[in-house]
């Protein structure tokens, strides 16, 4: 169990790491580039909470899909000649503010549940796949379809946003 | 007690990853970095929510985690569209000179 923990320690860092990257670099390239580290660092820790099915959706979806679509959006809104993928920052101190904010709300929250009666985790379960599947097509049936619509009817507007207007 | 399987641990790491992701959102300027910020936190809370699972033993939890994620891939469709749709009119996705919203 020692081993857990110790990949619990080095996945976390990796996606804190990378997150900080994603936010505080200059170029929009790197914060990509980071974004990776990032999705893949969650994943780690998803198999870590025993959850399988959704580490691999992780990886499919969000380095697979999101990511490429991001690192397209920074190729199309990049003009090679002068080239702008630096960025600069703004409103530091008002964000410093709402940020600590936050931070205070979620740390307060954190230290006042922090010696709660933690129930010990039951056994893991195993595979989490055919469970999961069989929640989608029955007790989740109703959501799932909504967001295979939802899903469809977004792709559709974004192809046709993106697509440049013909002249008819 | 081990340590992998803590709850607060997990929840932690999702509360810093969100407020990184907080940040991020007030204060870039790219567009495109204001979205990956926003995926930074739709993680965060997808984190939680599986933690909570784990700790619960009840795979309820990753099943929002998986229409979380629907939901965060019609997002990010959708608006790299509509920034891409705003370059070409524009030619630029610093968010301060997108103003024709505003008042």
């Amino acid at each position: 169990m020692e081993l857990f923990d110790i990949a619990f320690f080095v996945f976390a860092f990796i996606t804190v790491v990378s997150a900080f990257i994603v936010v505080f670099s200059k170029s929009v390239i790197y914060s990509a580039f980071s974004l990776l580290f990032t999705f893949f660092g969650v994943a780690a820790l998803y198999v870590l909470l025993h959850a399988d099915f959704i580490a691999v959706t992780q990886v499919l979806i969000y380095v697979g899909g999101i990511l490429v679509l991001m690192l397209f959006g920074v190729m199309l809104t990049n003009k090679i000649v002068n080239v702008e993928l630096k960025t600069g920052t703004l409103h530091t101190i008002p964000a410093l503010l709402l940020v600590s904010v936050v931070a205070g709300t979620l740390g307060g929250l954190f230290y006042s549940t922090w010696k709660g009666d933690v129930a010990p985790p039951p056994p893991p379960f195993e595979s989490t796949t055919k469970t999961l599947g069989e929640m989608l097509m029955t007790s989740y049936l109703l959501p799932f379809e909504i967001a295979s619509v939802l899903l469809l009817v977004a792709l559709m507007g974004a192809a046709m946003f993106a697509r440049r207007r013909t002249k008819t | 007690m081990t340590i992998s399987l803590d709850l607060h641990m997990y929840l932690g790491l999702s509360a810093m990853l969100f407020c990184i992701g907080v940040a991020g959102v007030l204060t870039r300027r790219n567009v495109i970095v204001v979205f990956m910020c926003i995926e930074l936190m739709l993680n965060s809370v997808n984190l939680s929510l599986a933690a909570f699972s784990s700790q619960l033993g009840d795979p309820t939890g990753q099943v929002l985690v998986f229409l979380v994620m629907a939901v965060a891939a019609a997002e990010a469709a959708v608006g790299l569209a509509i920034v891409i749709a705003l370059f070409r009119n524009k030619q630029t996705v610093n968010i301060n000179d997108i103003n024709i919203l505003k008042w």
